[in-house]
């Protein structure tokens, strides 16, 4: 029944706006521009932000640097089978069972020369990690070949991909898939080169770099590189099972200790470590889940390495938040600007609808006391009017979400900047064109619900 | 029962500091089906009556029995939904909403009513009026594309969609000539004789009052003749 009333009134009230619709378009025309105003900010806005957080992302701001907890825990020994450094199953862990990661790669880090033909380079980086290593830095476009695979990680197979200015380097230009370099007397064959990268923000040549499975970095390369003090060499580093070719290119490892025998291993109550890597890179999955995904790292590695609730960590979390909370917090206030703005412009719409209302309710004072004559109450005529404004606003609300969005879209297409659809952007204006109806509607409808219906019959 | 008892009615009009007394004392009555006419010098008081008569305004003091029911308290919500159910009006200038078909026109008051009826309902009801009127071929023209007498005839359909027992006229002829005149009032005639409609006009014209059975003059304020309904005579039973 009220519903029914509703409708009935929603009919009526258009009807009315259609007796004129050039005047209800031109009425509407604040509310259009206000809200196409408000949708456009919001999805540039979005749009840049979203833009700006790639690029922050993309410099490395989401991603999260877990380091052995030796430095920071310095003179305090861990003692055999206790050492809990950090392992390749802690990156899978952490990738596994962190919501908020991205993605993890371990890293095992070495310096030293590689060599093809007659020249020779000391690249800034040689890392021995897996695939996910690029996802986690954003760099998963190869110039040439591929990145290798986690079963040529099983394999510990003697292979690498380069970065640009090592090919320059080595190569002088010419492609090096399918040619073999040499570091510390293992030969790797090239499969891939990385796509140009540039400088990080410390200056550092990102493309100055060699990437190989980790497993060959740490059983065929590093060994005695002893990059991390706490480096132990665990049982299966010795083991020549793994390093086939141990007689052609010996490691300069030397075998500082014997190998656990099998009733040793059955004695220790934790599970052998086999290995352990430097550092595990991570990624967050967005700048604002960084401390989620840290506190989730650390929840995780705490259980893992089987830390006492009064034992300090025996690792570190190292983020970039500075950085990325900077740039974004730019971006959060240049939007804030351009929407209050946009509001601003909405009020001056909703000016326009009382403006134009108050003259209509002067100009329908007749069909007013025509309508209270034949039963109108009060309430009818105000209901009548502001739902008139309302429908104005709503109309007008939904053209310049139209309007806003085709504008957002042209925007993109010729000036290129980045945006995005909001969602709460379009359901704002919704409320916010119904509210401007409501509010600047109101004192017109009630103007027009408190007229005699003697006098409004009789006005010229 | 009488439709309508009027008992010492009073209304002043303030003016600032001014007190305007307006009707001064009108008592008079009438009775169901009478088609009476209320005639009067220029601002003797007759379209004030009227609209205390038709409870589109309340009096400064007096009672009026409208159907045996006292209206002369009633709230401004009161007297509307009373004006829905039991009233009808017809003015000298139409009054008919521009740009809004005839049928359109006719419903308007059904969208007022207490219970509202169905949109099929209400444009059946609406179309029977039209046809009443005479109007079915133009049901769907807009005033300003009909006739003076034609929009009349409009705004009468309009006054009987809700099947009132009362119908105002306040000067309905006023704006038409005379060949037109007489086909309105012949309609009213007609109404009153058949739907058993009351019917009050509202006149200075003479011509217009002799088509009615009673004629109630008003002068200053005060009725001077006709304020009582004729003695039932032999030819009504
Ligand atoms: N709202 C008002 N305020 C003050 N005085 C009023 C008001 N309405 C009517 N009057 C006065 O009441 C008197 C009667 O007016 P009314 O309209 O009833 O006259 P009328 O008999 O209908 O005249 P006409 O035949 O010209 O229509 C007039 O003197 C008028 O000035
Ligand atoms: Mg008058």
């Amino acid at each position: 029944m009220r519903l029914f009333r509703i409708l009935r009134t929603m009919r009526t009230a258009l009807k009315a706006l259609l007796r004129n619709p050039m005047r209800a378009a031109l009425t509407s025309l604040g509310i259009i521009i206000g809200v196409a105003a408000v949708i456009i900010m919001m999805e540039i806005g979005k749009g840049s932000s979203a833009a700006i957080q790639r690029t922050i992302a993309n410099m490395g701001a989401n991603n999260l640097l877990v380091q052995p907890g030796t430095a920071a825990s310095g003179g305090v020994s861990f003692g055999a089978g206790t050492v809990m450094t950090l392992t390749p199953d802690d990156s899978e862990a952490i990738l596994k069972e962190c919501p908020a990661v991205l993605s993890a790669a371990p890293l095992v880090r070495a310096r030293t020369q590689v060599i093809y033909g007659n020249r020779n380079w000391v690249p800034m980086f040689i890392y021995g990690t897996t695939p996910e290593y690029l996802v986690v830095r954003e760099w998963t476009a190869m110039a040439q070949g591929d990145m290798f695979t986690d079963s040529e990680i099983r394999n510990a197979s003697k292979i690498c991909v380069l970065g640009q200015t090592l090919v320059r380097e080595l190569f002088d230009g010419a492609s090096p898939l399918g040619k073999e370099v040499r570091v510390q007397n293992v030969s790797f064959k090239v499969v891939g080169v990385l796509s140009k990268k540039g400088a990080n923000m410390m200056g550092m040549d990102q493309d100055d770099i060699l990437i190989a499975p980790w497993t060959t970095i740490k059983y065929r390369v590093t060994g005695s590189s002893a990059t991390t003090g706490n480096q132990s060499v665990s049982a299966a580093n010795t083991t020549s099972g793994v390093n086939s070719l141990n007689k052609l290119y010996p490691n300069a490892q030397l075998n500082l200790y014997p190998a656990p025998s099998a009733t040793q291993q059955a004695d220790t109550p934790l599970p052998v470590r086999f290995t352990n890597v430097d550092q595990i890179l991570t990624a967050a999955r967005s700048s604002t889940e960084i401390p989620l995904a840290m506190r989730q790292i650390t929840q995780i590695l705490r259980e893992r390495h089987r830390l006492h609730s009064y034992e300090s960590d025996d690792f570190n979390i190292r983020d970039m938040t500075e950085m990325s909370k900077t740039l974004s917090s730019t971006s959060t206030l240049m939007t804030n600007l351009l929407l209050s703005v946009a509001l601003i412009s909405l009020i001056v719409g909703g000016v326009g609808i009382m403006n134009i209302m108050l003259v209509s309710v002067t100009e329908r004072t007749r069909e007013i006391g025509l309508r209270m004559a034949v039963g109108a109450r009060g309430r009818d005529i105000l209901r009548q009017f502001l739902v008139e404004a309302v429908v104005m606003c709503l109309a007008g609300g939904a053209i310049g979400i139209l309007l806003g969005q085709g504008f957002s879209k042209l925007i993109t297409a010729m000036l290129h900047w980045p945006t995005e659809t909001s969602i709460a952007a379009i359901v704002s204006s919704v409320v916010v064109s119904a509210s401007v109806g409501i509010i600047f509607g109101f004192y017109p409808a009630w103007k027009a619900s408190r007229l005699d219906p003697i006098e409004a019959l009789r006005y010229e | 029962m009488n439709l309508i008892e009027l008992r010492d009615i009073y209304k002043t009009y303030h003016l600032g500091e001014l007190d305007v007394p307006v009707l001064k004392g009108i008592s008079m009555t009438v009775a169901h089906g009478e088609l009476v006419a209320l005639m009067g010098a220029s601002g003797s008081g007759k379209s004030t009556l009227m609209n205390i008569l038709g409870c589109l305004d309340h009096p400064t003091s007096g009672q009026y029995l409208l159907d045996g029911q006292e209206v002369s308290d009633l709230t401004t919500d009161g007297r509307a939904l009373l004006r829905n159910k039991k009233i009808g009006f017809v003015f000298q200038s139409f009054n008919l909403l521009a740009r809004t078909s005839a049928l359109e026109n006719v419903i308007l008051p059904l969208t007022y009513t207490h219970e509202p009826l169905s949109d099929h309902e209400a444009n059946s009801r609406a179309m029977e009026l039209i046809k009443l009127v005479g109007l079915e071929d133009r049901a769907h023209h807009e005033p300003s594309q009909l006739s003076g007498g034609q929009q009349q005839r409009v705004a009468i359909a309009r006054a009987l969609v809700n099947r009132p027992s009362l119908l105002f006229a306040d000067e309905p002829t006023g704006n038409l000539d005379s060949h037109t005149s007489q086909e309105v009032l012949a309609m009213f005639e007609q109404l009153n004789r058949q739907e058993g409609i009351t019917i009050i006009l509202v006149t200075h014209d003479p011509a217009v009052a002799s088509h009615a059975k009673r004629t109630i003059h008003i002068s200053d304020g005060v009725i001077v003749d006709g304020d009582m309904p004729p003695p039932p005579s032999g030819g009504a039973s």
